[in-house]
């Protein structure tokens, strides 16, 4: 906001905006911060473990004889979480989106919409507990063939977890589309059906596809329950009932034992989040970008 | 007459509708079963011994004591050290700040801060504040980590709550000749208060809730005493639900989800206070 007074502001007011000026920019020290830590460590594995051993070998043993840093086993577990949990949370998510914002009453909504907030707030070492006491002995009672530690319960629990985000996100992006597209519709006939599929969903789509980006961001970083239900074994695997290793949990299995700082098992630890950092800070920026162009086009 | 075309037309339009409802009925239900499956097992556990015991290798003697002052304590500094600094970012951002690049880029960088996956605010603390700053595995250190983490949910949702406020108060304020220090503490933050609460809330029910920052920075301990001060190690109920989680035998899994109630009992009171105090800033404005 501009001044409205032409005179020069008072002594007292300049040291405020300083106090204020300097909480506002620790976001930004954080971020530097974050970014130099795990780019001078990351930097420190480098020079012991070459690049293109980390980005493309297929055997992660940094706490066993041989020694081997590739990577792949831990990326491909991750990926078996991110899809198996877009399946459950995506079709779903969109579903209640739809539901919520075309079909409910503003009684229902008013239900539902709290109930959702409740459950985005329970914390994921509950959905951890949830996916080892429930979910697996679950998929064992089905397929015999399931491990005690399992991609498949992880990524499910994931679904859940990252379900509210996706229907509430879903629910805002149908609703910032104008009535008058869905009246233009009906009153050329269409049905319910036909307006929803053929004209809110087009018109809503980058909302749906931020919503999709966040959900696979949150899956990616996700980690008490991947932890407790996926194992640590680091398999390059795409068979989801076998126990894997996500990079999230990798970082949480050496951080359990005691790991003196400098040692090339404590450098693992910021390679490892490096890429973690990377990957989710690209598709949230890539969410952003898309959730303000949509805001855009219809404030 | 009505075409068997339209016919089909109305039919998929029904089904479309239903599957919808049935869909979200599932959603909910599962969500049912979710919170009736953590919550069953552990009921017979939850008592007093329980809530007054330090975790112990035998089943029926352990419980939550450490682990819940050690929540109460990282809470109580977390509040302390993200509160003011998330509130007066918010201010200066929405009351302050010249509408330049830098601005904007602050802006930017505070939606990416809150995607970032909490395990990195972890590796950070434990570089940062274990490590660099010689504060140890202390209840500083992850009361500093989570106040990081929680900051960017502070200063959005009290951005919201400020700029929610109708300018013309602001300007009628500012036209009888008062400061932007005054227009701020007399007239925005008032009627700003309830927003802001309701995030201040729901952001330190997300400090109580999480685990992994806390594992990185080494508060998996097993610990038989009540943190006395903030240099003092400790553990948090999360984490005592993890480590009893990770336990093979069914009794520990009976404990930890005796914590899952406790844990959940606190989580549901604190929303429910936010969601009244937002109803009742929504009743005051109409």
């Amino acid at each position: 906001m501009s001044s409205l007074s032409g005179q020069r502001s008072r002594f007292g007011e300049r040291i405020l905006n300083g106090l204020f000026f300097s909480c506002a920019s620790i976001s930004v020290l954080t971020t530097v911060v974050v970014i130099s830590i795990l780019a001078y460590e990351t930097y420190g594995f480098f020079v012991e473990v070459s690049i293109i051993e980390f980005l493309f070998g297929t055997k992660w043993t940094p706490l066993l004889q041989p020694k081997s840093y590739g990577i792949l086993p831990l990326l491909s577990g991750t990926l078996l979480i991110v899809v198996g949990s877009s399946l459950v949370a995506l079709p779903v998510g969109v579903a209640v989106g739809v539901y919520l914002s075309e079909y409910a009453s503003e009684r229902v909504r008013s239900i539902v919409k709290p109930v959702l907030e409740v459950l985005a707030g329970i914390p994921t070492v509950v959905y951890g507990f949830f996916a080892l006491t429930f979910v697996t002995p679950a998929l064992q009672a089905v397929l015999s063939s399931t491990h005690v530690f399992n991609a498949a319960s992880a990524a499910i629990v994931v679904g859940i977890m990252v379900l509210p985000m996706v229907a509430s996100l879903c629910d805002d992006a149908l609703r910032s589309v104008p009535d008058s597209l869905r009246e233009g519709a009906y009153s050329l006939g269409a049905t319910s059906f036909e307006v929803t599929v053929r004209v809110v969903l087009p018109a809503a789509l980058s909302g749906i596809f931020a919503a999709f980006v966040l959900a696979i961001s949150r899956a990616i970083g996700e980690t008490m329950a991947v932890t407790l239900a996926a194992g640590a074994t680091p398999n390059l695997t795409l068979n989801p009932l076998e126990s894997i290793q996500t990079m999230t949990a990798y970082i949480v299995q050496v951080s359990l034992g005691d790991t003196p700082s400098g040692t090339l098992t404590y450098k693992t630890l910021f390679a490892v989040a490096s890429v973690l950092f990377t990957l989710t800070l690209c598709l949230n920026l890539l969410a952003n970008a898309v959730m303000r162009r949509y805001q855009e086009t219809y404030e | 007459m009505i075409s068997a075309n339209l016919r089909r037309r109305h039919l998929i339009a029904s089904l479309f509708r239903w599957s919808c409802i049935a869909v979200t009925g599932v959603a909910v239900a599962i969500l049912c079963v979710l919170i009736y499956q953590v919550t069953t097992v552990g009921m017979p556990w939850l008592d007093l011994q329980f809530l007054d015991s330090f975790p112990s290798r035998f089943p029926e003697k352990a419980g939550i004591k450490s682990a819940l002052y050690g929540t109460i304590w990282l809470v109580g500094l977390t509040a302390l050290f993200a509160i003011p600094t998330g509130v007066l970012a918010a201010i200066y951002l929405e009351e302050y700040a010249p509408n330049n690049r830098f601005t904007r880029f602050i802006d930017i960088n505070i939606a990416n801060l809150a995607g970032v996956p909490s395990i990195v605010y972890g590796i950070l603390g434990l570089a940062l504040f274990v490590r660099f700053f010689h504060l140890e595995r202390s209840v500083v250190s992850g009361a500093l980590t989570m106040s990081l983490l929680i900051l960017p949910v502070i200063v959005i949702a009290s951005k919201e709550a400020i700029r929610a406020v109708p300018q013309s108060l602001r300007q009628a304020a500012f036209a009888v000749g008062a400061t932007r220090w005054q227009v701020t503490r007399a007239h925005v933050l008032p009627s700003a208060i309830p927003g802001i609460l309701t995030g201040v809330i729901l952001a330190l029910s997300r400090a109580i809730g999480e685990t992994a920052p806390l594992i990185m920075i080494g508060a998996l301990t097993y610990i038989a005493f009540v943190p006395e001060g903030p240099m003092d190690e400790f553990t948090a109920l999360p984490i005592q639900i993890f480590n009893w989680t990770a336990r093979p035998q069914q009794e520990f899994h009976e404990l930890a989800s005796a914590g899952i109630i406790v844990l959940l009992v606190v989580l549901l009171l604190m929303n429910s206070v936010a969601v009244y105090i937002r109803f009742r800033g929504s009743r005051r404005e109409k």
